[in-house]
């Protein structure tokens, strides 16, 4: 397909030179961008590089300190989202920003529903042109659920179809398959393809690098603020593209150390929460990584939390190292050395108003107490260390947490975990929304934790990195495992089937 | 190049869900369980003393709870958008007194009451810019106008008072009569209560108050006028409160410097016991009208038993106690129910 063909159509959104800084901190520089009607553009840069920041600036979010926004060739002012929105620009935020009170088809339509007579809501209207949208979207969601405990998929479903629920000229994604599985992502851009073939000039981000050589024509780099590269992606590699990104070429993505696996450490029996996961049995032995695939939805994260004990089992049993655990009791869970590092990190996660320092500190109050006090300095140390380890970009470590980049806020809930040393290791999504630089070093430390007898459990949505880092894989459908399959035998075919319930069990 | 153009899209049928019905009822539950609990509490109190639901009696319930039933309307708006508004009191006080001066001085009663609105109307702009602008808490923000306007009053009224005497007969009879049980002044608070939650119900800038109270980021980003929405919400409550000193007049005929002080307690009690959540983004003025009719019952249940009037306060705080015990609790039920069925699609 050849889209922007030679003819070369003047850019609908450009920026030109544009400069932002927040305090010391200077997210753009001098940056420049052109999309054109009728392109899939990629926007790549490590975390913290300045990409949303870009996006903010394009949606009327952030003003620029310095240069300028051009729409159809002409200067303009955003005074707000809703500006850029009247200009035709969607935009799907890098966090979802939904509003739990309301239902799904009022978090798509606020702000223009469609209307009856004397501007009243034509409720019948929005609810129909929801449940359009989420057929298009291929998901089932009920348009009068309100959003409030929506998965974190599902979430960004709402995020996806709001952005799609308008005549938009520009359509900008910032990380939207981030929380999505193979088949969701696959009918997320067969509706970017069609809305490519209308006309439309897409922004897309993504650290999954092959769905951007899948689905974009042109890719423009970032790293720390400033523009490195801005060209057609054919005839590069993934190789050149993570070279522009970081600076330098790249370890190996999967390096996986082979550990001869010792005792079992994990037990699983027969667990099973009513409606949600039925008897679930596996082990987890020391030393060895065993990765958990299957579609959205299909239990994992419920898995991971009931066996943590934040949600309660209605049957079956856990045990740590041969003793059992209590139900619902994540205290005990602790104790015995589990660790679980969940989905919704921003939620679930950290406490968005507290320094990086004191975040990654909060699961250290046990160690770093010193006469039933606080060690601040401790704490100080403890915290650096990690985040150095996890290549954390920040200003000063205690700025809050909500200062940082979307992955960056990831790396600090990895470390506040991986800094309890624990003897269990469950991970859900490790490497979901971080640049591909950190997702090998995190790959490296998963492997270096398993060579020192760490037992680990990862749930990935991420099949290569399945592939890559487990010693055995397990997969579930539908609330049930449905297969096990050693590292030797796993691909793509093998797994996928399991997870789309094709496989005999 | 609509979206929908591409697959000219069958509408997916509308799964029937569970979940959505469960949480429709519990929300109609709560307003439907003040409602039985109100009945009960009247019906108990009729077996006590039958002369309590007399033609009079009813009125008297209605009439008192008029004027509460107003200005938690007003207060709901406001919560809703995760503020409050602490002035009312204060609002309702100086405007009665303003309205009575007014009509003292021999001007005519639709105009007196288009005043004490209009006064309304401008504290409400004073609490809304000043929310809406600084980075100041409402709590805070609208406690020091509570003040400030509750200054301006005992300024400006010093020890008068105005008496039933002093105002015209037309406003104090209209004040006191009605179509046989029920008073012209609740009509007039039933009017605006409809009207309100349809407009909150069919209405853009309505529905913009909820997703403001519900996520104001995201509010921001769904490009929802922030500051304009807060404006009105408390204009709107101003105004009501404004509304209600007109009618407190003609109901009552008595106004001195403290009328309406402590009023802003009761309204908030009666917003929160009705359902509208104190952090904004749910409820309706349906549930706080409820909860203001509630409370007023609670006020002249007891006396019509014979108990002592000092309980009146102590069940207030038990109600309201009660009402957020039961929020917290059928929350946490709706949001288990919520995630199961998440779990069940694939
Ligand atoms: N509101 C803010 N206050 C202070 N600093 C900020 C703020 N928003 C962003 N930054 C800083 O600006 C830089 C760029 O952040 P940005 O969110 O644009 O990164 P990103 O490229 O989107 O990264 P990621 O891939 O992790 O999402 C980061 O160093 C971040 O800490
Ligand atoms: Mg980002």
């Amino acid at each position: 397909m050849t889209h922007r063909s030679a003819k070369d159509p003047a850019p609908v959104l450009a920026l030109r030179g544009i400069s932002k800084s927040f305090g010391a901190v200077r997210a753009l520089r001098d940056v420049s961008l052109d999309l054109f009607p009728g392109e899939v553009h990629a926007l790549a840069g490590e975390n913290g590089a300045g990409k949303s920041t870009l996006i903010k600036t394009l949606a009327g979010v952030h003003r620029p300190d310095g240069g300028q926004v051009l729409l159809d060739g002409e200067p303009v002012t955003f005074h707000g989202p809703a500006d850029a929105r009247d200009a035709g620009i969607a935009v799907i935020y890098q966090e979802p920003t939904l509003f739990p009170d309301l239902s799904i088809a009022e978090n798509i339509f606020m702000g223009r529903q469609p209307r009856r007579a004397l501007g009243r809501i034509d409720h019948r209207a929005t609810r129909t042109a929801t449940a359009a949208l989420m057929h298009r979207l291929g998901v089932e969601l009920d348009p009068d659920r309100p959003a409030r405990g929506l998965s974190i998929a599902d979430q960004q479903i709402v995020e996806i179809a709001k952005a799609l629920s308008f005549d938009a000229r520009v359509l900008i994604m910032d990380e939207p398959t981030a929380a999505l599985t193979g088949s969701e992502v696959a009918r997320l851009f067969g509706v970017v393809r069609a809305l490519r073939e209308q006309g439309a000039a897409v922004l897309f981000i993504s650290h999954r690098l092959e769905e951007i050589f899948r689905i974009c024509e042109r890719v423009t780099t970032l790293r720390d603020g400033a523009l490195i590269a801005s060209e057609p992606l054919a005839g590069m590699t993934e190789e050149d593209l993570v070279r522009r990104m970081v600076g330098r070429d790249l370890d190996e993505l999967y390096p996986k150390q082979h550990v001869e696996a010792g005792e079992v450490a994990l037990s699983v029996r027969r667990l099973t929460r009513e409606g949600v996961f039925t008897d679930v049995s596996f082990e987890v032995r020391c030393g060895e990584i065993v990765g958990m695939a299957g579609l959205v939805g299909a239990g994992r994260t419920e898995v991971a939390r009931a066996v943590f004990g934040v949600d309660r089992w209605d049957a079956g049993e856990v045990e740590v190292a041969g003793r059992a655990l209590v139900n619902g009791a994540p205290s005990t869970a602790m104790a015995a050395g589990l660790a679980l590092v969940p989905e919704d990190r921003r939620a679930q996660g950290l406490v968005m108003g507290m320094s990086i320092e004191r975040n990654i500190g909060l699961t250290g109050l046990r160690t770093t107490r010193r006469a039933g006090l606080m060690d601040r300095g401790a704490e100080r140390s403890r915290s650096l260390d990690w985040a150095v380890r996890l290549q954390v970009k920040y200003a000063r470590i205690a700025d809050a947490v909500s200062t940082l980049s979307g992955g960056n806020q990831q790396k600090v809930v990895l470390a506040k975990w991986l800094a309890t040393g624990p003897a269990v290791l469950i991970v859900d999504e490790p490497t979901r929304g971080i640049d591909v630089g950190t997702k090998a070093e995190v790959h490296r430390l998963l492997s270096a934790l398993a060579a020192d007898g760490v037992a680990v459990l990862m749930i990935s949505s991420d099949l290569p990195e399945i592939l890559g880092m487990a010693d055995r894989v397990l997969v579930m459908h539908e609330g049930r495992l449905t297969a096990e399959i050693p590292r030797s035998d796993a691909t793509e075919e093998t797994v996928m089937a399991a997870a789309t319930g094709r496989a005999a069990a | 190049m609509t979206v929908t153009t591409t697959e000219p899209a069958p509408v997916a049928p509308i799964p029937a869900s569970s979940s959505t019905r469960l949480v429709d009822r519990v929300f109609k539950m709560r307003e439907l369980a003040i409602f039985v609990l109100l009945l009960a509490m009247l019906a108990l109190t009729q077996l006590g003393n039958s002369a309590f639901l007399s033609e009079q009696g009813i009125k008297d319930l209605l009439l008192n709870a008029t004027i509460l039933v107003l200005v938690a309307t007003g207060q709901a708006l406001v919560v809703i958008t995760r503020n409050v508004d602490l002035s009312v009191g204060s609002t309702l006080g100086i405007s009665a007194f303003a309205a009575g001066t007014y009509l003292q001085g021999g001007g005519h009663p639709v105009v007196a009451v288009v005043l004490a609105v209009l006064l309304g109307v401008g504290f409400g702009l004073l609490n809304g810019l000043l929310v809406s602008l600084g980075q100041v808490p409402a709590l805070v923000v609208t406690l020091g106008t509570l003040y400030i306007i509750r200054g301006i009053d005992s300024i400006w009224v010093g020890s008068r008072q105005i008496t039933a005497a002093d105002l015209p007969d037309g406003f104090v009879d209209f004040g006191s009569g009605g179509i046989s049980a029920v008073p012209w002044l609740a009509l007039i608070a039933l009017a605006v209560l409809v009207s309100t939650a349809y407009y909150l119900k069919h209405f853009g800038s309505g529905r913009e108050l909820y997703a403001l109270g519900s996520n104001p980021e995201a509010a921001r980003l769904a490009g929802v006028p922030v500051r304009r929405r807060i404006l009105l919400a408390y204009t709107f409550c101003g105004a009501l409160a404004g509304l209600a000193g007109a009618l407190y007049l003609a109901r009552f005929g008595n106004v001195d410097s403290g009328t309406g002080s402590g009023y802003e307690l009761t309204v908030v009690s009666a917003v929160v016991v009705g359902g509208v959540v104190f952090t904004g983004g749910s409820g309706t003025v349906y549930g706080a009208a409820l909860g203001a009719l509630l409370l007023t019952s609670v006020n002249s249940v007891l006396p019509a038993l014979g108990v002592s009037s000092v309980w009146v306060l102590a069940i207030n705080g038990i109600l309201l106690i009660l009402a957020i015990a039961v929020d917290r609790v059928v929350a946490l039920r709706v949001a288990s129910a919520l995630k199961k069925r998440n779990a069940r699609h694939g």
